[in-house]
């Protein structure tokens, strides 16, 4: 180990930098290479296969002037916002409750947690049963004598996008939960002492002294949950198949389809384009104010 | 923010000062605890409602399907369903359900998800703790890449693996779990190693330990939890893929869902929604007997989390 | 280590099989329960010729098996034969000389004399060489009407669209659906296109379809089918399912009077135990234009290095259209044999309307085979958002629609 005499300057970085090859090939290689090639391709005409038929912006005059992709931006950023602030909310309530040294804890995680672990294909369909109308929960409900309950959040083009987020969340804040639960474990014993030595109740030392502790997971959360929303797809696929009419589509399935269904590689990467500028346009900044000036160690 | 507007918060505090000693305070019985567990039943039952659904569903024959109500019991209880879905389930000539494709699974799991979670937490770990000039760009387009919809990276991995003379072969595809798993799991890492106290890892460096030292003595055991995390993440992403497995591999190689997207969604036909139900039962079983395990670990985080101080 | 990989397999899987055989990986989406017994039917004969059929099968069409199959081909290691809707979706495959020329075998086979309708072969030939071989015939042009549903509602099952459409407001209040249509866009797109051809004719779906008439799709024609369009809107708007199959059985326990859908409903009446003409009727054409498309399905061959191989694709080609093959398959498979000269028999009822058609030549080219599947989908997401939101007047979705055809390739 070249660890003997302290390590320093260049040395130190050395050991660093040979442990990150792999990460600078991915990122280079994969995610910087692979966008450049979409990028370059978005201005093609190609179809089934990448071609190198020049057509200017073309592919990006007919993106937005498509009813189904502004559809799927407005449904997008519904559903995210809500997702977002949803499945971060029940989340952290979860873990917290969770985190109260309570019986039973492995239990009540795994039944929380194992939605995430059963496939989207079939899970969007049981949620299709129970939000369907003629068997689900407005024929339950009806039955106990309440004949007048609507409830059919899937056939109704003006909140299909909830009936949606209703399995989303069931799907996605598990993990959350688990996020939090780790980060919460994170947390030193101690300071929670100190804060009742000093007669802090339990929920304001959560929001001033634990949360803002727990900013690095809450990071790591707010990515993995934001790019899951970005990428929602198979679930749109399972449960409303973008339906009724257009009023479920989203942008990754705008970008899917038109490269697999409609045969239009040009067009499906002219959308992804768009879809990645977003996200660099939100990312950059962040980026700039995590490593911005200070330094650590 | 006042304290008053808070009764639960009240209560703690006064009952705390009865046992200042202990950890977080835990009464049986009280009214918080009743909140607590109310609370977490409640959920859970919202959470058990379509499992209830999906295993009444298997347990069915196709005409009490079609006619009864989804959430009624079965009346005749038959295990046909999930005995068809593991071994008879047919895949266009091959009728073994499920089964066939368990240890391509299994082969293409252990590797992908040891390989990934050990790269990616030394990851960051460097990114952490041994900060390096023009690490952050790196990172970041590591970030951007974990919005990229996988679909459209398909073809130039194609050609990438292709060049690479890797393509088709069982371990391009643990390479591609590795990359695609790279971004988010060096966040996760990175962020949990970020909050680790500064102090031990300038107190290790004093008494002369390395970069892989370090890593291996003090900052893998104290994060046990993010482990569990990372694990769960992957185990549950590898396991589910479709996609990835089929493309980059050859039929011989071909994990258990592509099976299982052969059972539920055939374009004609029948729909077994029984059979489909039981497949995505047995499925799951894998990550959620992962889960359950690892919740031993989780409660060792707890353990870790009081050593620190 | 990918050589070492593979040659272990390659001996492993020879070892079991006989020395001088070729292996030919065949991937297809034909999963259910029929359809592989239909695929084994193609296999078992393969086979036979001394050549060992590996299946590849995956199930779900576009979005699963497209990236699969152009993934493979593109990196180098293809699969021997693969399934396409035929049409103009393989198009650009065999333009990068990616697809092998089956020609010869064509030839030698004399598919030219013996394929019913040939304009199936006209969907696989590109500059005067044949690319695929079709193996069946779907077509979409089918109203497939409950007796039971016009029973309760006290009305005689109607003979065409036209009373049918009358009878809705008895189905109605006997508290039915009168048409069941699930919500996927390309039921939509295909009930209009089934429209078109029955209320507008043949030459109308040709201008249209193929000429891409632009003027036509916007003229007092088309307006006529887009009438009936609404009254197929207003006439399904309860229907609450997605999948076809669902739709299918609505029809088939009686909550709904019918169904507009492809043969392959056929399947799912057969299934329950229902018989042709006692608990449902079949109207080709809506029982208007006794006309029906010729879809189907379609193998291709990706070029491959191996000589032997490459031989084994001809003699699998041909295999598939020999007539106990064409016979065998389509029977298990529910759809028409694509050459005439073969036993039909075993047909019910349905299919024998059906061969009437055909043999009569009162066929059209299915959309597929006229327009690229980019316009396909512009086309679908119309139809899935007029059928689904009333507010979408006729006038309105007709000039989008004439916008689409304008600009089709």
């Amino acid at each position: 180990m070249p660890g003997d005499a302290r390590p320093k300057g260049i040395f130190k970085n050395l050991t660093a930098k040979i442990a990150a090859i792999p990460m600078v090939l991915t990122a280079m290689v994969v995610f910087l290479g692979c966008s450049v090639w979409t990028i370059v391709y978005s201005f093609t005409s190609s179809k089934l296969l990448p071609k190198t038929r020049w057509v200017g912006l073309d592919q990006y005059e007919r993106l937005w002037g498509s009813r189904r992709w502004l559809v799927s931006i407005e449904n997008l950023a519904i559903y995210g916002i809500l997702a977002l602030v949803l499945s971060l909310m029940i989340g952290f309530m979860l873990a917290a409750l969770l985190d109260q040294k309570i019986r039973f804890e492995n239990t009540f995680r795994s039944i929380l947690l194992y939605p995430f672990a059963l496939s989207f294909i079939v899970t969007g369909l049981v949620w299709q049963w129970i939000l369907n109308p003629e068997f689900g929960v407005q024929n339950i409900v009806r039955a106990m004598g309440f004949e007048n309950f609507i409830f059919d959040p899937l056939y109704n083009a003006d909140i299909v996008i909830y009936g949606v987020l209703i399995a989303g969340l069931w799907q996605g804040t598990g993990l959350v939960m688990c996020l939090m639960l780790a980060g919460l474990r994170g947390i030193d014993e101690d300071i929670w002492k100190a804060a009742r030595v000093d007669g802090i109740p339990t929920w304001k030392t959560y929001v001033l002294i634990v949360i803002p502790m727990m900013r690095p997971v809450f990071i790591t959360t707010l990515v993995i949950i934001t790019s899951g929303i970005i990428k929602l797809y198979d679930l749109i696929v399972a449960q409303t198949g973008g339906g009724p009419g257009l009023a479920s589509e989203v942008p990754a399935k705008y970008v899917y389809d038109m490269m697999f269904l409609s045969q239009n590689l040009g067009q499906g990467f002219a959308a992804s384009t768009m879809m990645l500028l977003a996200v660099v346009i939100i990312i950059i900044p962040w980026a700039y104010l995590e490593f911005g000036g200070k330094r650590h160690v | 923010m006042s304290d008053s507007t808070n009764p639960m918060a009240r209560r703690d505090h006064t009952h705390d000062s009865v046992e200042p000693d202990g950890p977080r305070p835990r009464h049986r019985l009280s009214g918080r605890n009743i909140m607590i567990y109310g609370t977490l039943i409640m959920i859970s039952l919202y959470y058990l409602l379509p499992l209830y659904v999906m295993v009444v569903t298997s347990l069915k024959g196709m005409p009490e399907i079609r006619l009864g109500s989804i959430f009624a019991p079965p009346v005749d209880i038959t295990f046909e369903p999930w005995v068809k879905a593991w071994s008879g389930a047919c895949t266009g000539l091959n009728c073994d359900g499920l089964s066939r494709g368990f240890w391509n699974s299994v082969q293409i799991l252990v590797p992908s998800t040891l390989l990934s979670i050990a790269i990616a937490s030394v990851n960051g770990y460097a990114l952490a703790n041994w900060r390096f000039r023009g690490a952050d760009v790196f990172f970041t387009i590591l970030i951007i890449g974990a919005f990229i919809p996988y679909q459209v990276m398909i073809y130039p991995i194609v050609i990438l693996l292709r060049e690479m003379g890797l393509y088709g072969s069982l371990s391009g595809l643990v390479l591609v779990h590795t990359v695609f798993g790279m971004p988010i799991l060096t966040l996760l890492f990175r962020n949990y190693f970020t909050s680790v106290p500064v102090e031990l890892f300038k107190a290790a460096r004093v008494d002369g330990a390395g970069f892989w030292r370090i890593y291996l003595s003090i900052m893998l055991p104290m994060s046990l939890p993010i482990f569990v995390v990372a694990m769960i993440l992957q185990v549950t992403g590898i396991w589910n893929d479709f996609l990835f497995g089929v493309i980059y591999t050859r039929p011989e190689n071909y994990p258990m869902t592509v099976q299982l997207n052969n059972i539920v969604n055939s374009v004609q036909g029948v729909k077994e929604y029984n059979v489909n139900m039981a497949a995505t039962l047995l499925t799951g079983a894998v990550p959620l007997l992962v889960y359950f395990v690892s919740g031993k670990l989780f409660v060792r985080g707890i353990a870790a989390g009081a050593v620190k101080g | 280590m990918h050589t070492t990989c593979k040659a272990l397999f390659v001996s492993a899987v020879i070892g079991a099989s006989s020395a001088s055989a070729a292996e030919l990986e065949v991937t297809h989406w034909w999963t259910s329960g029929g359809e592989a017994a239909a695929v084994a039917e193609l296999a078992s004969a393969f086979n036979a010729t001394g050549n060992t059929w590996v299946d590849g099968a995956i199930a779900g069409s576009g979005s699963t098996a497209r990236p699969i199959m152009i993934s493979r081909i593109t990196g180098g290691d293809p699969m021997a034969a693969t399934q396409f809707n035929h049409g103009r979706q393989a198009e650009e495959l065999v333009e990068a000389g990616l697809m092998r020329d089956l020609t010869d075998i064509a030839e030698a086979e004399g598919w030219k004399d013996v394929v019913h309708p040939i304009s199936l072969l006209d969907a696989c030939t590109i500059d005067g060489r044949i690319y695929c071989a079709p193996v069946n015939i779907h077509s979409w042009q089918w109203l497939w009407l409950s007796h039971k549903a016009f029973e309760d509602a006290g009305i005689p099952v109607p003979t065409n669209w036209d009373d049918y459409v009358k009878a809705a407001p008895a189905l109605e209040a006997a508290g039915k659906i009168p048409l069941a249509m699930g919500q996927q866009s390309w039921q939509s797109a295909g009930a209009f296109s089934v429209l078109m051809v029955a209320i507008a004719g043949k030459e109308i779906y040709e201008q249209v379809y193929a000429d891409h008439d632009a003027e036509v799709a916007a003229g007092p024609d088309i307006a006529r089918v887009f009438k009936a369009a609404d009254d197929a809107r207003k006439m399904s708007k309860d229907t609450k399912v997605q999948d076809w199959n669902q739709a299918t059985n609505m029809v088939i326990t009686g909550q709904a009077g019918g169904q507009i859908m492809g043969d392959w409903a056929q399947g799912e009446f057969q299934i329950a135990g229902q018989v042709a003409g006692e608990d449902y009727t079949c109207l080709p054409g809506l029982g208007v234009n006794q006309i029906i498309s010729t879809s189907g399905d379609a193998f291709y061959f990706p070029v491959m290095d191996n000589e032997e191989q490459s031989e084994a694709q001809g003699v699998l080609a041909a295999t598939m259209l020999k007539p106990d093959t064409q016979v065998a398959f389509n029977l298990k498979k529910g759809s028409l044999p694509v050459r005439s000269d073969v036993n039909q028999e075993a047909a019910n009822d349905c299919m024998r309307k059906g061969l009437e058609i055909l043999a009569a030549g009162n066929t059209i080219p299915d959309t597929n085979q006229l327009v690229s599947p980019d316009t396909n989908s512009q086309i679908e997401d119309l139809f899935s958002e007029f059928f689904n939101d009333s507010s979408i007047t006729v006038e309105d979705a007709q000039s989008r629609f004439a916008d689409i055809v304008a600009d089709a390739d």
